[in-house]
């Protein structure tokens, strides 16, 4: 498993750069892990998603789907898509340091 | 009498019903199965359809000619689950009592849950694939297209079958060429995947052929609605896509059934353990097949493998003993690319598909993620197997979980890709 330094900590992440341990992550680690998707800044919007979708993995660490992020923190889908451009889903558990969303082939 | 109800009776529901006779002690157990539908269809074939490559009518069976006449079968809608109570109420009032719940309810398509797809042109210009009656009707749309683009979009995952969309698309191709008239007809595929295939070398090898037959993918789209007068799907994020015929693979959801007894996610699929089928929240219901939100195809191939899985499990759940099978998450699907070919996966929850060998290691017949005639030959013969051997119950010499014999993880090395 590849490792990579973030926020000035060495963290382990698979070939597609998601974290391998959902423990490793730091607000700062978020922060790096945003820019890498091309988002510049993480606002207040965008932390409400993330805090939610740490929240919603709990100890399992499984990423939300993304169905589960607009029901459980009122954030509409259109609003995901302008503040996580393409992706929302991949991209939110990128983010929050959590695996990818299962089931895809 | 201690009593089993299996809810459902399509290829899960058939197929626990069969080995449960057979492994259970009839004098002791009282087995039920409820389906309100009487026709069993195989689904697996409405990819030919279209293409006017599969009769319809060879598609549908009696559902009781496939049931052990041992288990009492009944034709009635499910109207609710009651699992604190350990009950099912069906639309009659009749009230089942059980003492082990199986749900094999699977899942269906809700187009009337995206704006703009299941209004006035639903039909005509838009189109899909995953019933039959809709099959058939695209077949006659098919048939009379002149040329112009053809939009195949996946609404939202998880649905059932991952590869039919890019089968369907790979038959087109095909289908078109025979008819002299590709160089008329534009290919998409929209997926809200970050691409056809997002496991690696899978997306390497079968992205390829895509690009290979001129289909184009456009990745990362979300739908939220069609606009049927303008002829044109809309992302999310305000992309447009404009079709002469979209080819809609709907939102996928769990039956309603689920959602309204409280059993249901967000989708109306209920949480198993992934391994073993058990409930999260009840110890006496299993779930097999499309019904459970575990993170594998919904397919009948993976509901053929789980279903093996959890009978075995069950003999010692109700002993009192540990579920000691565990389901790997295998399947194996036989994906149509068109004249005649065909492209056969073999994977798992942790190991992605590899190019290789099945099921003999080094001869096959089979050939793992690559194109061959005998890819198609065998889809076409699980057919047969289908209603001769599954659906009796009856197991074909595959295991179920997977073998690492025969997949080449020097695949690179050996196609002389640096």
């Amino acid at each position: 498993m590849a490792t990579k330094v973030l926020a000035g900590v060495t963290v382990e992440v698979n070939e597609e750069g998601f974290l391998v341990n959902p423990a490793d992550w730091t607000k700062e680690i978020a922060a790096e892990l945003a820019k890498e998707e091309g988002i510049a800044e993480l606002t207040e919007a965008h932390w409400k998603v993330i805090d939610f979708s740490r929240q919603s993995a709990g100890t399992s660490g499984a990423a939300p789907t993304l169905r589960g992020i607009t029901s459980g923190s009122g954030v509409s889908t259109k609003e995901l898509f302008s503040l996580f451009p393409k992706g929302p889903a991949k991209k939110v558990a990128k983010i929050a340091g959590l695996g990818k969303p299962e089931g895809c082939v | 009498m201690k009593k089993i109800v299996i809810l459902g009776a399509g290829t899960a529901g058939t197929m626990a019903a069969n080995h449960l006779t057979r492994l259970m002690d009839l004098d002791e157990w009282q087995i039920t199965i409820v389906d309100e539908d009487p026709i069993h269809y195989y689904q697996a074939g409405y990819i030919f359809v279209p293409f006017g490559k599969a009769n319809p009518n060879r598609l549908m069976k009696q559902k009781k000619n496939y049931l052990p006449s041992k288990v009492r079968a009944l034709q009635q809608k499910v109207e609710l689950i009651q699992p604190e109570n350990n009950k099912v109420i069906l639309a009659d009032k009749t009230i089942l009592d059980y003492d082990f719940l199986v749900i094999a309810t699977g899942c269906d398509i809700y187009p009337e849950e995206t704006p703009g797809l299941a209004e006035h042109e639903w039909g005509k210009s838009i189109h899909s694939f995953y019933t039959l009656k809709t099959a058939v009707a695209l077949e006659e749309k098919m048939r009379n297209f002149q040329g112009g683009r053809i939009v195949v979009n996946v609404v939202e995952n998880p649905i059932k079958c991952p590869v039919a969309p890019m089968e369907f698309l790979m038959l087109a191709d095909s289908y078109f060429t025979q008819k002299g008239i590709r160089d008329r007809v534009e290919l998409i595929y929209a997926t809200p995947n970050s691409g056809a295939f997002t496991k690696p070398v899978a997306s390497k090898l079968i992205g390829d052929m895509l690009d290979r037959k001129n289909i184009n993918v456009e990745a990362d789209f979300y739908i939220d609605r069609a606009d049927p007068d303008a002829k044109k799907i809309i992302s999310y994020d305000e992309r447009e896509l404009e079709y002469d015929l979209l080819v809609s693979v709907p939102l996928n959801k769990g039956s309603d059934v689920i959602g309204k007894s409280g059993l249901g996610d967000d989708l109306n699929y209920v949480a198993v353990n992934k391994s073993t089928f058990l409930s999260d929240n009840f110890d006496n219901i299993f779930v097999l097949g499309d019904a459970a939100n575990a993170p594998t195809s919904k397919a009948g191939a993976v509901a053929h493998y789980a279903t093996e899985m959890f009978v075995e499990n069950f003999k010692h759940y109700i002993e009192g003993k540990p579920l000691e099978e565990k389901f790997d998450g295998h399947t194996n699907c036989f994906i149509e690319s068109g004249y005649g070919k065909g492209v056969l996966l073999d994977f798992n929850y942790e190991q992605e598909p590899l190019p290789g060998r099945f099921p003999v290691p080094g001869i096959g017949p089979f050939a793992l993620l690559q194109e061959s005639r005998l890819n198609h030959i065998g889809k076409l013969s699980f057919e047969w197997m289908y209603w001769n051997i599954l659906m009796h119950g009856r197991k074909v010499p595959l295991a179920p979980t997977m073998s690492m014999a025969g997949k080449w993880t020097d695949w690179e090395k050996r196609f002389n890709i640096a």
